[in-house]
């Protein structure tokens, strides 16, 4: 298996094409420091889509996903080589600007951050930051839209102005999904949403992945391959630094190829 | 034998009742140590504090009460003339006495039978007495032939508590000893005994504490009422004069009262605490904001530590600079630009005392920001917010709540501040709005009424303490308010 892990980038099997991809890395390094986390990731992720990155711990895929939105910029000593472009567009190019790069690629994390603000604050944080409301009208359409859309607006209508730490677990997820989409993204990564959250939440944050699918192109990163199955169209998978093996999910989860996946996949270890 | 070779003394017993257990265990369950309840050192501990603590506590407590009852032993005896005698001049005799005492162990063993005789009867007393003149004990002009004797008989009282507290210090350690050393067997749960007396010896050092800090309140306190029973409280709290009157002589003739008045002094302290944190609060939290936000590990490490040693200068040496540096330049400044600022004002205290408190503010600030969660700005900056806009609009604001108890307890500093403020605020209780103007503080007024060869028992000395009472109360609400936010806080993202 040693030999196997130094395997070259050409060698990750790609399994189905993707025409038209919303974001396509091409030979993507990440180094944090003199350390390599990341290998030539070669990957096209399709557009209105659910994309899973599975794989054992530490093995990069956090790191990948961060990539996305250049999170990690805000890390002094992580460099990014190879080339990521979202629609066409290079998202490392010198003249782009992060900030808007940002309330493009939205972002919700694995523990549930919500600001100790207003849920109704929480929600207008981007908007108001990007001037994307001329009046108050404008934004109460905004935020109450975002929350209908992450099926928390029946929840919440009636306490808008109480602060978003006071809601259950799951909710507050669905908050900073619904954050995350009043800034009008197109990408939404998602690392580890629900492993916070009950089977009761984590059963209604798939429901909206599900539905955000249809308008949103969304990477997630998951330890549950029951999860990946439930709501991924495509599966990537990782494994120390590299991506090993890419297709449809029912192709992974029924008829992996490499044998690392196999062990993964068939519980083997990770 | 004194206390200290007491304690000497049972050290070393306690040493051999270690040893000599140690051995008695071990032979209890012949070398098979696995066998003893406790671990073997347990049973030597075991016996050493039996035979070290009851004698040591004896003797402790004899020394401390000692004085008291062989005082009373000799005023006892003393002759109905002196018994008679005014508190005052009671007190004195009980001084010369005292001198004597100590004279005497001085003497010479012959010199000293020659006292013993005088004490029994054998001799006339006036031997005694040039003896002793010889020796330099001062006997007043006409010495009393009872000031000798007492002496002499507090001298013998003291030789026999000290043979007397010796003997029983020795009994005990031997009975604790015995007890200790014969109650060993492989179940005796040694480890315990000795975990609780660890135990109560800790509990008896923070009761001490405790009880000290309770002693102290009280004492205030009970001064406190006994300068209420001279001066109304109102008049001392909403009072707006402030003009003690110190009783001279020709004073005390003309029968005027002082005025107490809380509010001007309580105004200059409250103004200079507000321009010293005028000062600090802005610097200290862009200095905090700066260092856990901006600056790279390197800087920090060594920025904190240096904006923290500002904390350890002592403040007299800020009150030196206020007084020799500062002050003088405000009032040429003042001077340049035809603004009359006194050089001791409430501007010179304030600032300084503001450059003081600084790091309180900073450092405990930058704690606070530093504790906001990491995923709070991740969450930001997700959203495409800048580092800037992060800072203001999640950072600051998550962090307010401990910021603000930091800005208190930096507050209660620069209220409580004494060094400062006596060399750089004036002295004047002034009730002024203008910060060139000189005020002054209520701890300022503390050390003024106290300074000086003064009697405790007149209202102008017994305000100190109604002063530092209202301070103390003061200080004390704005910690518990600050530290109950603090902690608020903290729990916020536990
Ligand atoms: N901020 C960082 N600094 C240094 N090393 C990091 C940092 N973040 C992640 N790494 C390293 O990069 C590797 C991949 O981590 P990550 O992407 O978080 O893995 P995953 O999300 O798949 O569990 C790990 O070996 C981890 O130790
Ligand atoms: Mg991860």
């Amino acid at each position: 298996m040693d030999q196997q892990v130094a395997t070259p980038a050409s060698s990750a099997i790609i399994r189905s094409a993707v025409d038209d991809p919303k974001v396509t890395s091409k030979d993507v390094c990440v180094f944090y420091g003199e350390k390599q986390a990341l290998f030539d990731v070669n990957l096209d992720v399709p557009r209105n889509a659910v994309t899973a990155l599975i794989g054992p711990s530490g093995c990069g895929k956090s790191t990948y996903l961060r990539c996305i939105n250049r999170m990690n910029d805000t890390i002094p000593i992580a460099r990014v080589t190879g080339e990521i472009k979202i629609d066409g567009q290079d998202i490392y190019d010198p003249d782009l600007d992060v900030v808007e790069l940002r309330a493009r690629v939205g972002m919700v994390f694995q523990k549930p951050n919500p600001f100790p603000k207003s849920i109704f604050d929480n929600i207008a944080y981007g908007p108001r930051i990007h001037g994307l409301v001329r009046d108050k009208t404008d934004l109460d359409e905004l935020v109450s839209e975002s929350l209908e859309r992450a099926g928390l607006w029946n929840e919440v209508k009636d306490r808008l102005h109480e602060p978003g730490t006071g809601l259950s677990g799951g909710q507050q997820q669905r908050l900073c999904i619904a954050r995350a989409i009043a800034t009008k993204p197109d990408v939404i990564l998602m690392d580890e949403p629900c492993s916070a959250l009950d089977p009761i939440a984590t059963a209604k944050v798939e429901e909206l992945m599900l539905e955000l699918r249809q308008n949103y192109t969304i990477m997630i990163v998951t330890h549950s391959m029951a999860q990946a199955q439930r709501v991924a169209d495509k599966t990537a998978f990782f494994h120390i630094g590299y991506m090993v093996e890419y297709g449809d999910t029912k192709q992974i989860f029924e008829d992996p190829q490499d044998k690392r996946t196999q062990d993964y996949i068939f519980g083997r270890f990770g | 034998m004194s206390t200290w070779l007491i304690t000497v003394g049972l050290l070393a017993a306690a040493a051999a009742a270690y040893l000599l257990s140690l051995f008695k265990a071990r032979a209890t369950v012949k070398g098979e140590v696995s066998k003893l309840h406790s671990r073997l050192g347990y049973y030597g501990s075991y016996a050493a504090i039996w035979t070290i603590l009851p004698a040591l506590l004896i003797t402790f407590i004899w020394t401390a009460a000692e004085p008291q009852v062989i005082r009373s032993l000799v005023e006892k005896d003393l002759p109905q003339s002196v018994q008679s005698q005014p508190d005052a001049l009671k007190s004195l005799a009980l001084g010369r006495i005292a001198s004597v005492a100590e004279g005497l162990p001085k003497l010479s063993e012959d010199e000293f039978k020659v006292v013993e005789k005088a004490r029994l009867g054998f001799a006339p007393m006036t031997d005694a007495q040039n003896i002793l003149q010889e020796k330099g004990v001062v006997l007043g002009s006409t010495p009393e032939p009872y000031v000798i004797s007492a002496g002499y008989d507090q001298v013998i009282y003291k030789q026999n508590s000290r043979w007397m507290i010796t003997g029983i210090a020795a009994l005990l350690a031997v009975l604790g000893f015995a007890y200790s050393y014969f109650s060993i067997r492989p179940r005796l749960k040694a480890r315990n005994t000795v975990e609780n007396v660890v135990l109560g010896t800790l509990i008896a050092a923070s009761t001490v504490a405790i009880l000290t800090t309770v002693g102290i309140v009280f004492s205030v306190l009970f001064e406190t009422i006994h300068f209420f029973s001279e001066v109304p409280p109102a008049e001392f709290f909403f009072g707006t004069v402030w003009d003690p009157r110190f009783t001279s002589v020709g004073r005390e003739l003309s029968g005027a009262e002082g005025q107490f008045g809380l509010i001007p002094l309580l105004w200059g302290t409250l103004f200079i605490s507000f321009v010293a944190l005028l000062v600090a609060v802005p610097i200290g939290l862009f200095a905090a904001i700066y260092m856990s936000e901006y600056a790279g590990p390197k800087l920090r490490g060594f920025a904190k530590p240096v904006l923290e040693i500002l904390a350890g200068i002592p403040t007299i040496v800020y009150g030196l600079f206020a007084l020799v540096t500062f002050g003088p330049f405000l009032r040429d400044t003042g001077d340049l630009i035809g603004l009359d600022i006194a050089a001791s004002s409430v501007l010179t205290a304030g600032i300084v005392m503001g450059i003081m408190i600084i790091p309180f503010v900073s450092s405990l600030s930058d704690d606070i920001i530093s504790s906001v969660p990491q995923a709070l700005r991740e969450g930001s900056y997700g959203l495409g917010a800048t580092k800037s806009e992060t800072i203001k609009k999640v950072v600051l604001p998550a962090a307010l709540p401990g910021i603000v108890g930091a800005v208190m307890l930096a507050a209660s500093r620069a209220i409580g501040e004494t060094m400062i403020v006596v060399l750089a605020a004036g002295i004047a209780a002034n009730l002024t709005l203008n910060p060139f103007e000189p005020v002054t503080t209520i701890t300022v007024k503390i050390v003024s009424q106290l300074t000086g060869d003064l009697e405790f028992n007149s209202p102008q000395t017994l305000v100190a303490f109604a002063l530092g009472l209202t301070l103390f109360a003061i200080t004390l609400v704005l910690n518990i308010y600050a530290l109950y936010i603090v902690r608020k806080y903290r729990e916020q993202y536990d």
